[in-house]
């Protein structure tokens, strides 16, 4: 800087000039980040921290919290509904992974291969996306009606039977499935569609030379070329899913007798209907455990994919 | 192989050109024009060319754009026809196809009924903001991670990224007291735009994309800049922002649509009927509401979406496999 006027007032100089010149970049750094902390502090951090706390603690907001050490555990636990509603939330991921999963990559292959009308089959697969989830759940319900819904009169025209939908134990489920797939289809295909268009054409031509048939090089060059992503994608959908709220909320309120109840919803209605915040709260950190093991499987996956 | 014509840049379903018409009379060797392709795939092109493959190609292709347009695009027909319908002829069997009468009386009675335009403006207050503040936030923390580099900016930016492993789901009950009585300061923001704001910039995501974007920009631009005696905030503004459009159009976009669909949080911390947000009014009245006044509610809810996509179709795209490809 201005004080460095000869080599060796410069070299005196330079130590308490680059000291001020770090505390003005550290200054300056912190001054920028200092919005960004405040909001993740008060609105991440935090509450990530309390979840675990209050989990442990009864408190009326009004008296001093008090320990009660696993208390809020076992009341959950010895809720009826408790085994009920991770078995719907682990069913209803195995369906939705049964159906959103598989679908969007055959989908993705086949809108590849496709030399015509690309942008809008691309563009109407991700309509529903971009609706927003209470339309799309709402929009499906009035579908299920059993008597006048879209669904039924389809049935109707091909002489089937009309079904409950849901308000049968047996079918309420999987019209939730159904919901969700519809509306959460589009994204995985495009991501899939994208991964698809990077793998090099080489491979398919070797492939190709080595006498390879069509479904022999989807299973020994598509797959294997986009395994990383297939793998990432695994983990995203069952974080997604297990937290499926919005469905039962709307659609049937976690009936017909608990057929639908799920784990955050049943967070939620300790939260807000019975009045037991705290043994929401355990309820949530259980939740968070197990998808924590899900989501450390994706970090590591993904990370693995940049190296 | 030798029919293969590769158009880099241009659209794969191009139609055929009159130029590709007039070479095909020239040339007798070509009878057809060939599938052309922007990448190799599964199918072989030479496959494809053949007379087998061209109907198998076709009859795929006829089969897939039926099935789509009726898996995707008949619901929406169905809800926007739907609200034109009388009661009556909604529970008609068998359903009608077409509206008997065009009317656009459900559309009217659901605008006034519902107290749509409040609701609008209130989602639009709510992503407005949200876009803003999360702008301001998130690039003025990702550029200083970036490129400032103080001391524990490392701890600083894994802290923020490790948010992206919690679940939003399963803290919603902690964030909500929060909301409802800030620590420190006591207050209460519940049923205030601030509720949806402030959460919404302490986005972790948005950060390391923002931040990624950054670490690519090269150091000697913006120390040109500096020995030119700009400050960290003119550099920022006037170096880093114009050549960082891309991806704050990703950001900006994820950013509304996620404030615009968005349905739990706010159904937490908006209870009130005055302040909620779009989709949480229509839930909170669908029970009450005649059918088709519910219907047409549902479409006025998804139209600003659906042009959102349309315009920044792109953006959205780009930011939907931004995160998870080369995460």
């Amino acid at each position: 800087m201005t004080t460095a006027s000869t080599p060796v007032a410069g070299r005196k100089q330079r130590q308490p000039t680059k000291l001020r010149r770090s505390v003005k970049r550290n200054l300056t750094a912190y001054g920028f980040l200092c919005g960004a902390l405040i909001c993740f502090a008060f609105f991440s951090w935090y509450p990530m921290v309390w979840e675990v706390i209050l989990s442990f603690q009864q408190t009326n907001f009004v008296d001093p919290a008090v320990w009660v050490g696993f208390e809020n555990f076992r009341t959950v636990f010895n809720d009826p509904v408790f085994a009920p509603a991770w078995i719907n939330t682990a069913m209803f991921t195995l369906l939705a992974l049964l159906c959103g999963y598989a679908i969007p990559f055959v989908i993705a292959i086949v809108l590849n291969e496709l030399r015509h009308a690309r942008a809008y089959l691309r563009f109407i697969v991700y309509l529903p996306v971009m609706l927003p989830p209470a339309v799309g759940v709402l929009l499906f319900q009035w579908f299920y009606d059993p008597d006048y819904g879209l669904f039924n009169q389809i049935l109707g025209i091909f002489s089937l039977p009309g079904l409950q939908w849901l308000n049968s134990t047996s079918t309420a489920l999987i019209s939730l499935v159904i919901v969700s797939t519809w509306s959460n289809l589009g994204s995985g295909t495009l991501i899939y569609l994208a991964a698809l268009q990077t793998i090099p054409s080489e491979l398919y031509e070797a492939a190709e030379l080595d006498g390879a048939g069509l479904f022999k090089r989807i299973r020994h060059v598509t797959i294997p070329q986009t395994k990383l992503i297939l793998l990432v994608m695994l983990m995203l959908q069952i974080v997604a899913t297990m937290q499926v709220f919005i469905e039962p909320y709307l659609l049937t309120g976690g009936g017909p007798e608990d057929a639908t109840v799920s784990v955050v919803y049943l967070m939620y209605q300790y939260a807000f209907n019975f009045g037991n915040l705290n043994a929401g709260n355990a309820l949530g950190l259980m939740l968070m455990i197990v998808l924590m093991v899900f989501s450390a499987i994706y970090l590591r996956l993904s990370r693995d994919n940049t190296v | 192989m030798s029919n293969i014509t590769i158009t880099p840049g241009r659209s794969a379903g191009t139609p055929p050109t009159p130029a590709g018409k007039h070479q095909r009379g020239r040339t007798p060797r070509r009878p057809r024009k060939p599938m052309t392709s922007q990448f190799r795939t599964a199918v072989s092109p030479h496959q494809l060319n053949t007379t087998r493959g061209r109907i198998i190609y076709w009859i795929v292709l006829v089969v897939v754009v039926v099935s789509f347009t009726a898996a995707f695009v008949f619901p929406l027909y169905w809800m926007i026809t739907g609200a034109m319908k009388s009661s009556e002829e909604l529970n008609a069997i068998p359903p009608t196809f077409l509206p008997e009468h065009l009317s656009f009386d459900g559309y009217l009675e659901a605008w006034d009924l519902l107290g749509l335009g409040t609701l609008l403006g209130n989602t639009v207050l709510y992503a407005g903001g949200a876009w803003l503040l999360t702008l301001a936030i998130d690039v003025t923390a990702a550029y200083a991670l970036s490129k400032l580099r103080p001391v524990l900016g490392k701890v600083v930016l894994a802290l923020m990224l490790a948010t992206l492993m919690i679940p939003p789901m399963v803290i919603m009950l902690p964030a909500y007291l929060t909301v409802k009585d800030l620590p420190i300061f006591g207050w209460n923001l519940l049923n205030t735009p601030w509720a949806i704001w402030l959460p919404a910039a302490a986005n972790g995501f948005n950060i390391f994309l923002l931040k990624r974007f950054f670490d690519s920009i090269p150091k000697e631009l913006l120390e040109a800049a500096e020995i030119d005696g700009a400050s960290p905030v003119r550099i920022l503004w006037s170096v880093v922002m114009p050549i960082s459009r891309p991806i704050l159009g990703v950001v900006s976009i994820l950013t509304v649509v996620n404030v615009w669909r968005d349905f739990v949080w706010p159904l937490l911390v908006l209870p009130d009927s005055e302040k909620m947000s779009i989709s949480i009014g229509i839930a909170s009245l669908s029970s009450q509401m005649p059918q088709n006044v519910l219907i047409a509610s549902l479409v006025i809810a998804s139209i600003p979406t659906i042009v959102v996509f349309f315009i920044f179709q792109r953006s959205i795209m780009a930011g939907l496999t931004a995160g998870s490809l080369k995460g």
